[in-house]
């Protein structure tokens, strides 16, 4: 029988077993405030408008259903890459296999010494702009994320950081439920990638806040996969100011729930955001269900903001985007661009997608587009007729339905790697 | 090369008969040339010998070499020999002309277990050809006819002819919708392949393309039959008189 106390009160039954971590008092009262957050919002519900094509069930539950752990012998994304590896084992800071964190034109602490500190800038930081991002839409797993988070890194590039910083997310307790915040702070004209890969957990909530200063540049790519029972709801917050940056590209494969928030706050004028997303998903591996949500507000003139998803699910895979550009009064001269597109490989597969513009200010660029579609047959008969076999020639069809996404991977090499990885789940995924 | 016996094709979404017994052999080193009436059933002979959905062959037989072509996937047919310069060549956004060629190439390569084109060699020789075609390179860069005209349409399906060099290959009105010079270029291309082992199959509304590329064999295709046959002088026939008379003829 189920306890009549977790009927009433999923809220109180989901952080039970979860403790404030203790640090500093400004860190205390951050995390205070975001508990008070979450107790006011409660835990999301189906029934709610931004939860109405997922559910969130199973990241409300007390405990992390099981994960099965992914193991290869493959090398894992960015192995190529010279890069500053911080590793996370079920949402752990491993010293060990870590890198040293000292590296030009960036300082990195671990979240949990950066939080004890009573002088620290992450004081003016932490829980910000996930605070900020819980209007107009309420995104309590984020709250929970800030009040309860053990671990993570804080990030401040000061220049322009010698290499790509590399978060990786190992898995090796098939019933771990990790809670990992980051803070990135991008001064005056600095710069930082940052780049995310591995399982992480059986149960993974990432919260990143991200505030890129005038001119800075923040690019981030993210590989999710190959764990095929991974249950993840993954945040990123980010402010930015004039003439910055903000680039993410996200590749995602497999996962029986896969949750992807974007909350991005252009403040500053001429600053450009583009977020960007490519997810495959194969029913027959495993469940796989995969929900991109973008909130972008331009609230400065003269910005860009470029939204690009799409999704190749086949065997019952499902695919959600729910998108919004949101455009101040002031905030003229907005080049609004949102595209959101599922390929589906059979009739099995769904996508359920939500654009929304709503726009107040009058001299301003924006457009969506949604669509829906299969393998184009005449161009897939054609390239059959020239001798290229079905498998192949629909890799060439998802690929280019796919560019527009990995385009937006601006740094060649990291792009092909992206590309390695996509065309090594094609294989793995034939027919 | 290619024996087509009593071939009857039907249509598998609709009751419909296109092709209601076509007997047609094209021997190697030979150039047929087929003609006929809009909707006689030329471009479904055509789709139907290169494997395309949607047709159901209820009676008859197509060979290739004596290999039974209706069995095979349309891939397979490539790699066997035959190649199709669609009356309609397809866009495919996001696909690369190179990338696309030298892929197929190299299926069919691997398909029929010789050895594959090397990225270097492989641009040699297509650009070789492509300036044959006055194809320039630009084009060869863009996705597959995506933004090509009708006429750079054609000669880039005979620039992916020249490249697979098949056994088999039918042109379905690949005279359409070329300018005078351009009809030249693609009449070059198809005689430069014209070779002792190779069988041709071209599919033409006018006399002039047949001016560059002498047909042994004409053939009329009417109601989805071949209703006649005979020389190079059967086309000239049809430029002047069109098809009323042999029509009548063998009605
Ligand atoms: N998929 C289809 N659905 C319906 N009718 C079809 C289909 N394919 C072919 N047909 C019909 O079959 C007949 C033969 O068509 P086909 O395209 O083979 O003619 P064609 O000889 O190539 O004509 P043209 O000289 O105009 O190119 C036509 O009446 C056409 O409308
Ligand atoms: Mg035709």
């Amino acid at each position: 029988m189920a306890n009549p106390a977790v009927k009433q009160d999923p809220l109180a039954a989901r952080i039970e077993g979860l403790t404030l971590p203790d640090g500093a008092g400004w860190a205390n009262d951050a995390r205070g405030a975001a508990l008070s957050r979450l107790t006011a919002m409660g835990l999301p519900r189906k029934r709610d408008e931004y939860w109405k094509y997922s559910d969130p069930t199973t990241l409300n539950a007390p405990e992390a259903p099981r994960a099965g752990l992914f193991v290869t012998d493959e090398a894992m994304p960015f192995s190529d890459t010279d890069r500053l590896k911080i590793v996370f084992v079920d949402g752990v800071y491993d010293a060990e296999a870590s890198d040293d964190l000292a590296m030009e034109g960036v300082e990195i602490e671990r979240l949990s010494d950066a939080l004890a500190r009573d002088i620290h800038w992450a004081r003016d930081h932490y829980g910000v702009l996930e605070t900020r991002g819980q209007t107009p839409v309420e995104r309590p797993l984020a709250a929970l994320n800030t009040a309860f988070a053990t671990d993570g890194v804080v990030i401040r590039a000061t220049g322009k950081a010698a290499k790509p910083i590399s978060l990786i997310y190992l898995h090796k307790s098939e019933t771990s439920d990790a809670i990992l915040h980051h803070l990135v702070k991008v001064e005056e004209g600095a710069s930082v990638t940052v780049l995310e890969n591995g399982p992480a957990a059986a149960r993974f909530s990432k919260c990143m806040e991200v505030e890129v200063a005038d001119g800075g540049q923040f690019h981030h790519i993210r590989a999710q996969g190959r764990d095929h029972e991974r249950r993840a709801s993954t945040h990123m917050f980010a402010r930015l100011g004039q003439e910055s940056v903000y680039k993410s590209f996200t590749l995602t494969v497999n996962g029986i729930l896969t949750r992807n928030e974007q909350v991005v706050e252009i403040t500053g004028d001429n600053a450009v955001a583009h977020i960007a997303g490519a997810a495959l998903g194969d029913g027959a591996t495993g469940a796989f269900h995969h929900d991109d949500t973008v909130f972008v507000t331009h609230d400065a003139v003269d910005c860009e903001s470029r939204q690009v998803f799409k999704k190749v699910l086949r065997n019952g895979a499902e695919g959600v985007f729910q998108g919004k550009i949101l455009v101040k009064p002031h905030a003229q001269k907005t080049d609004g661009y949102q595209l959101s597109q599922s390929l589906l490989l059979d009739e099995d597969s769904s996508f359920q997608a939500k654009p929304e513009l709503e726009i107040y200010a009058d001299d301003v660029q924006c457009s969506h587009g949604s669509t829906t579609g299969a393998i184009d047959e005449e161009a897939l008969f054609y390239l059959r007729s020239r001798g290229v076999p079905e498998g192949a020639a629909t890799d060439l069809l998802v690929l280019a339905f796919l560019a527009e996404a990995i385009d937006e991977i601006e740094d060649e090499s990291l792009r092909e790697d992206i590309l390695t990885r996509l065309q090594g789940w094609l294989d793995r995924h034939r027919g | 090369m290619l024996e087509i016996k009593n071939l009857h094709v039907s249509l598998e979404e609709e009751d419909k008969q296109i092709l209601k017994g076509v007997d047609l052999t094209v021997e190697a080193g030979k150039v047929h040339a087929i003609m006929g009436p809009n909707g006689s059933g030329k471009s479904t002979l055509s789709y139907v010998l290169s494997g395309r959905d949607g047709y159901e062959v209820t009676d008859g037989e197509a060979l290739l070499n004596g290999e039974d072509l209706l069995e095979m996937e349309p891939e397979e047919r490539a790699a066997a020999g035959v190649f199709l310069a669609f009356q309609y060549p397809v866009e495919i956004p996001g696909v690369g002309n190179m990338t696309f060629l030298r892929t197929a190439v190299n299926a069919q390569r691997k398909a029929r277990g010789e050895e594959e084109m090397s990225a270097a060699e492989f641009l040699k020789v297509i650009r070789e050809k492509a300036k044959a075609l006055k194809i320039d390179a630009d084009m060869l860069k863009r996705p597959v006819n995506v933004g090509f005209s009708g006429g750079e349409k054609k000669r880039n399906e005979i620039l992916q002819m020249a490249m697979l060099e098949p056994k088999m290959c039918i042109l379905d009105e690949t005279d359409s919708g070329l300018d005078v010079d351009a009809m030249k270029l693609v009449a070059e291309g198809v005689n430069a392949l014209r070779d002792e082992g190779r069988g041709f199959l071209v599919i033409t509304h006018y006399q002039r393309l047949l001016d560059h590329i002498k047909p042994d064999v004409v053939h009329i295709m009417a109601g989805g039959r071949i209703v006649k046959t005979g020389g190079p002088e059967l086309a000239l026939e049809v430029e002047q008189n069109g098809y009323a008379d042999i029509l009548a003829e063998v009605a």
